[in-house]
């Protein structure tokens, strides 16, 4: 019987796409060279070598925030490639699991699949230990990875945010894992070509006890007053409230229409020429 | 981004219509990634003749300004205006001048002739090599960009009114898709009749 059926693959592997793993990591061919990283830089870095090969997308303004409502985490949505905007709608939050983010600067594939990789190993330490993995487990778990490949030319800074379980009550945490293997918590942080343009206003108006509302409206100006100076942020901005019960959405805000609306209403961005 | 000409960043474009040019720039002056100034003009007139600088925003405002005095001068010796197809011919000899050690700049050349009334663009390239052109000129960091608006939307003898509505679409749209062209746009439509009219395009801030 030769139906459509029986023409398919006898078997479809999906893991057949990944690298077989090794010591639990995906294991990744390096070329058989001296100085793998080296050899990739000549490939990959704008800096050293303007025609190279292959243009990792880089610019981005992202942050996240505690305080009192729990936590804020706010991005920019574009994409560039040297001055070439590879595109304008982005997601740069990556929702590891209902109840933590993960954010995206640096190389976008390189965060995308490892944080994509993260969830899953945070759902086998659901599946194995019958309770939810703590933020500091998880962000452990992802600078265990940067630290592994450290030199080899991963480039990603995220945060990993989300609740924990300490002392039977649930916690929000903030965890800064880099590229370098820097793992850091905190409570603001803000991360990208545009993140001194964000820690500008995030430091002129936070404050722990600020409502949901204040804390969200902060977020979202942080990100637009990025988009306008730094030339490799932009297009639109994607807001997101942590609580205790998991994260909720709360929309994309058009960066154009956000920069013209806050300076009529708050008499901002006077630099502008209207005129 | 060591080259010279994508340190500023900005960009140009103009236009033949009929019986009128036009000529756009954007306004944004920054310094590799970070927006210092979104009122940085790159379009200078010398009499009826329209010229944007784009590239290295120090050579922009030298050779502007030495294209400045060149006008005056050739105009208190020759007493007459200079026509658009002189104004390039100056511009391409002043930039070969400096054959050896460029000026990082990418001039347009647009206006009318006052004789024949006909419509003249122009583009070059830093050392003076020019390019006249009987439909459109590009220049700048989103030239890729402006060259695939202009490519689909200009038409053959379009009035004043449809040239203006193109070229502002063909930049705004070019600078959407560049980080570092922005932050605003001018445009000016000259007409045969010797109206200029300039306007200020209000573009995304980001």
């Amino acid at each position: 019987m030769d139906t459509v059926i029986d023409q398919l693959p006898k078997s479809v592997d999906a893991a057949a796409a990944l690298p077989a793993c090794v010591n639990g990591l995906p294991n990744f061919e390096f070329p058989s060279i001296d100085t793998p990283s080296a050899f990739l830089r000549a490939f990959t870095d704008d800096a050293s070598n303007p025609d190279v090969p292959i243009k990792p997308q880089h610019g981005t303004t992202t942050l996240a925030f505690k305080f009192q409502g729990g936590i804020i985490v706010a991005v920019d949505s574009r994409a560039s490639a040297g001055s070439w905007i590879a595109s304008q709608k982005v997601k740069k939050v990556l929702e590891i699991n209902p109840f933590m983010l993960g954010t995206m600067a640096g190389g976008a594939a390189d965060c995308q699949f490892w944080e994509r990789w993260l969830g899953s190993q945070c759902r086998l330490y659901e599946l194995r230990n019958k309770k939810r993995i703590s933020v500091s487990a998880a962000s452990k778990i992802l600078a265990n990875v940067t630290y592994h490949y450290k030199g080899s030319g991963l480039s990603m800074g995220t945060m990993v945010c989300g609740y924990s379980e300490k002392n039977n009550t649930l916690e929000p945490e903030i965890y800064y894992v880099d590229s370098d293997g820097s793992r850091v918590a905190g409570q603001l942080f803000s991360v990208g070509s545009g993140q001194t343009f964000a820690y500008g206003v995030l430091d002129q108006g936070y404050d722990y006890n600020l409502s949901v509302e204040d804390a969200l409206t902060l977020g979202k100006r942080a990100i637009i007053a990025a988009t306008h100076r730094d030339a490799y942020s932009g297009n639109s901005c994607n807001l997101y409230h942590l609580k205790p019960t998991g994260w909720v959405y709360h929309g994309n805000y058009d960066a154009a229409a956000e920069i013209w609306r806050l300076k009529e209403a708050e008499g901002s961005f006077n630099d502008i020429r209207t005129k | 981004m060591s080259n010279p000409s994508e340190i500023n960043g900005g960009s140009a474009v103009a236009m033949i219509g009929k019986d009128c040019v036009a000529i756009a720039c954007d306004l944004r002056l920054g310094l590799q990634s970070v927006t210092v100034s979104g009122d940085f003009e790159k379009i200078f007139q010398y009499g009826g003749n329209f010229v944007a600088f784009t590239g290295l925003a120090t050579d922009v405002q030298t050779v502007s300004t030495e294209l400045r005095q060149k006008h005056a001068l050739y105009e208190m010796v020759e007493e007459r205006s200079m026509e658009p197809n002189t104004a390039a011919h100056l511009v391409s000899s002043m930039l070969y001048s400096r054959r050896f050690a460029p000026w990082f700049v990418g001039p347009l050349v647009a206006g009318i002739n006052s004789t024949t009334g006909e419509p003249y663009v122009c583009s070059f390239d830093s050392i003076g090599s020019m390019d006249v052109s009987h439909d459109f000129v590009v220049t700048g960091t989103a030239t890729n960009q402006l060259y695939g608006m202009a490519e689909s939307l200009y038409e053959k003898d379009m009035s004043p009114e449809q040239l203006f509505e193109t070229i502002s679409q063909t930049l705004l749209c070019a600078a959407d898709r560049d980080a570092i062209t922005g932050s605003g746009g001018l445009v000016y439509v000259i007409e045969k009749n010797g109206k200029v009219t300039k306007k200020l395009l209000k573009s995304r801030q980001d």
